[in-house]
């Protein structure tokens, strides 16, 4: 009996298992967990991997970029545009470390990656061997979780629960390090995707009674203000938050982040918080008495001084990560739980509401900001360029369609300011590690993983030199993204900061740059400069009708400021119009 | 009262993994947390470890350093304590010179007080090891550092809770 028990068994092992390599396998399970996208750069120490992607490149793309962090970069604007996860690949050592940007970016802003590295061979490991570098160790601190593999039969489950954990709850990066001998080693081969982690919970379980305090604040608040953040958008929650604002007649500011869960003209989007937030929503964070934070962490960069912020307030906070609650801002309320279930629930316990009196005051102070900043922005009579009305050109010719994927500095802080967002995960940028040269490497990720959408990076003249080399990835894979350099010949937002709290001493701010157009044309991308208004609208228009890659360089004025702005240290309501 | 610095044991009961460790001691690292004592051990239940460490620190920011802890992928469950709320032992080793045992009467005096154990003895030196609360730890060494200690360590702090912790029920919970 015990023999035919056996027998049977081995049978069904035969079945559902295969002989392959280790390599083979790393293949195989990307393919099982519907990857057919990868951004990376080969080497010594992953060869083997890359001899199978040979094999099946009928199957699965590799998007050779010109840099490691190009690599990520690009996985991370795939992920951020398509909920996917982005997968970037590495050898050892080097090719490791220029991935760890990238990760510490997807850590702070809740991407889902998995970055494989090579590694060198177990018996070399600790030895200080060529390419060897300990990217376990250094990985630790920005990751979700990360595993080193020495044995090809651990591949199968360690790729099942990096995918599983990058992909749930509260995304992010995993990375994985494979040694050279477990990529040749041959195994029984044999993939089952991960349901659960026994040490690991997702997400926590919402509390009724949370829920229903929540409401109940929520319908006695005669002035409340949503705070929504990347949360909706990560949670797919958009339809549920958009029916909880309109029912509640809550009005509802963004952090950089949560920028185009609902669209920039939805008449209860009042516009971003935070330092170059707008004018309304930063002040009337100090006077509103309910204050419901969804799906965001209250980063500095939107609170300002956390001992004047919202204190008059009742804070709600809709939150997956229970480390987030009360980490910045202490609440009253916690809902715990993933944003769409719980907008979900939360919905039959609201009373329908309309606020008008209150909504009022952010239109009053829209205004005030209209004339003392917007005006100047998007319609200037001054004679030199503005990074707002190049904005707003792109907003017109693109009807607001566009995903917007901006570097960071002065030009970032416009383009989340003045770009129209009518479709969800359309503002792709580094928000909480502020990565300059994130942008172009990132918009190839995402023009490759939607490639029905327009995509218009735009980067200022410093970020954009920080990955120019993804040129040559933009040209090889004929990627057809638009790429707006807003030119200011200065590293503007430092330069900015000098200028207001340094005494105008412009240490290493200004720029020398080269031949941006000729740059361009020698990687054969379309290209031109303008440096006059007369010349803008054609140029975008240029842009935006052109098939393939295109290059737009617009010369701005050199030393504008972006406001509004709140100081380092200041109040929320402190902001400063000039 | 949240913003005084205390004393406070922590339990985390996690999978046993390679690298953990470095996990959890970068989260007090960053916040640049200095741990006090440190011990891993298997915990009460099969292929589970359990980390106790000693940390100073106000509660309101043990409370985040918790929740940072948890959030991490292979933490089952963290829980921090103050001094009332646990049982807890350290444990030492103290090398001395064999002459003194006999030269220095006292220092049989010490050992029987201190409720200290010879571990062995030759002709060179004695071993005697004690296990106790910090302070009768401290309190030994400053007895027997008058008569010249060859060598001296300590262990971390292990510490169960007089409460009981319901982990077992939580990890049944966990698997799905």
């Amino acid at each position: 009996m015990k023999e035919i028990q056996t027998l049977k068994n081995k049978i069904k092992t035969t079945e559902t298992t295969e002989r392959i390599s280790g390599s083979e396998a790393v293949i195989k399970c990307l393919l099982a967990e519907g990857i057919d996208t990868l951004y990376g750069y080969p080497g010594g120490a992953i060869m083997p991997v890359y001899d199978e992607l040979y094999k099946y490149q009928d199957k699965i793309h590799h998007v050779l970029t010109r840099h490691e962090q190009g690599a990520a970069h690009a996985a991370q604007g795939y992920a951020r545009i398509s909920g996917k996860v982005g997968v970037a690949i590495a050898t050892s050592g080097p090719g490791a470390t220029n991935l760890i940007t990238g990760i510490a970016d997807a850590q702070i802003d809740s991407t889902p990656l998995v970055c494989i590295t090579g590694q060198v061979g177990s018996h070399l490991l600790g030895s200080d061997a060529f390419q060897e570098t300990d990217i376990v160790g250094i990985s630790t601190p920005v990751t979700k979780w990360n595993h080193q593999i020495t044995k090809a039969s651990e591949i199968p489950e360690v790729f099942a629960k990096a995918f599983y954990i990058a992909k749930s709850g509260r995304p992010g990066p995993v990375l994985i390090d494979i040694t050279k001998d477990a990529q040749f080693e041959e195994f029984d081969f044999k993939y089952e995707k991960c349901k659960g982690v026994r040490s690991y919970k997702p997400v926590p379980s919402t509390d009724e009674n949370s829920l229903k305090a929540a409401a109940d604040l929520i319908n006695n608040a005669k002035k409340p203000l949503i705070v929504w953040g990347q949360g909706v958008i990560l949670g797919k929650a958009e339809e549920e938050f958009k029916a909880v604002i309109e029912k509640a007649g809550i009005p509802s500011a963004w952090t950089i982040l949560g920028a185009s869960a609902i669209p920039t003209s939805h008449p209860l989007n009042v516009g971003m918080v935070g330092m170059h937030g707008n004018y309304g929503p930063n002040v009337l964070t100090n006077e509103c008495d309910v204050l419901i934070a969804i799906g965001m962490r209250f980063d500095d960069r939107v609170t300002g001084n956390l001992t004047t912020y919202a204190k008059q307030a009742k804070i709600v906070h809709f939150e997956i990560d229970p480390a987030e609650v009360d980490k910045n801002v202490k609440t009253d309320v916690a809902v715990l739980g993933d944003a769409k279930s719980s907008l979900k629930s939360l919905l039959p316990l609201l009373n329908a509401n309309s606020h008008e009196d209150w909504h009022q005051r952010f239109k009053d102070l829209y205004k005030v900001e209209y004339d003392k900043v917007i005006k100047g922005d998007l319609h200037p009579t001054k004679e030199g360029l503005t990074m707002g009305e190049v904005l707003k050109e792109i907003n017109i010719q693109t009807k607001g369609e566009a995903a917007i994927v901006s570097d960071v500095g002065q030009h970032q802080m416009i383009a989340c300011r003045y770009a129209d967002f009518n479709v969800s995960k359309s503002n792709i940028t580094s928000g909480g590690l502020g990565t300059m040269g994130f942008a172009l490497p990132a918009a190839i990720g995402a023009k490759m993983a939607a490639p029905e959408r327009e995509v218009v990076m735009i980067a200022g003249d410093g970020g954009y030199q920080m990955n120019i080399q993804e040129l040559g990835t933009i040209f090889q894979q004929k990627v057809p993204v638009k790429i707006v350099v807003l030119n200011n010949e200065f590293l503007g937002m430092v330069r900015q900061w000098q200028q207001l709290f340094f005494d105008k001493r412009y240490a290493s701010t200004e720029m020398v740059n080269p031949d941006f157009v000729a740059i361009a044309k020698g990687y054969h991308i379309d290209a031109k400069k303008v440096s006059e208004r007369k010349d803008l609208k054609a140029a975008v228009k240029e842009m935006i009708d052109c098939k393939g890659p295109y290059f737009l360089e617009v010369r701005v004025e050199k030393e504008d400021n972006v406001f509004p702005m709140i100081p380092t240290g200041a109040s929320v309501s402190d902001i400063r119009l000039e | 009262m949240e913003n005084e610095n205390k004393q406070f044991t922590v339990s985390i009961y996690t999978e046993n993994n390679i690298g953990l460790l470095n996990r959890i001691s970068a989260i007090f690292q960053r916040r640049h947390m200095n741990i006090e004592s440190l011990n891993t051990s298997p915990s009460e239940i099969e292929g589970v470890s359990r980390f106790t460490l000693v940390v100073n620190i106000t509660e309101s920011q043990m409370k985040k350093v918790i929740g940072q802890i948890e959030k991490q992928v292979e933490v089952i469950k963290a829980y921090y304590h103050t001094e009332d709320e646990i049982i807890y032992q350290e444990s030492c080793l103290f090398k001395i010179k064999s002459d003194l045992l006999f030269d220095e009467r006292q220092i049989q005096n010490i050992i029987k007080e201190s409720n200290a154990r010879i571990v062995t003895v030759n002709k060179a030196f004695f071993v005697l090891e004690k296990s106790g609360r910090k302070e009768e730890i401290d309190l030994l060494y400053r007895e027997l550092n008058v008569f010249g200690i060859m060598q001296f360590t300590r262990s971390g702090r292990v510490a169960v809770t007089k409460d009981e912790m319901k982990i077992s029920t939580m990890l049944q919970a966990f698997q799905h």
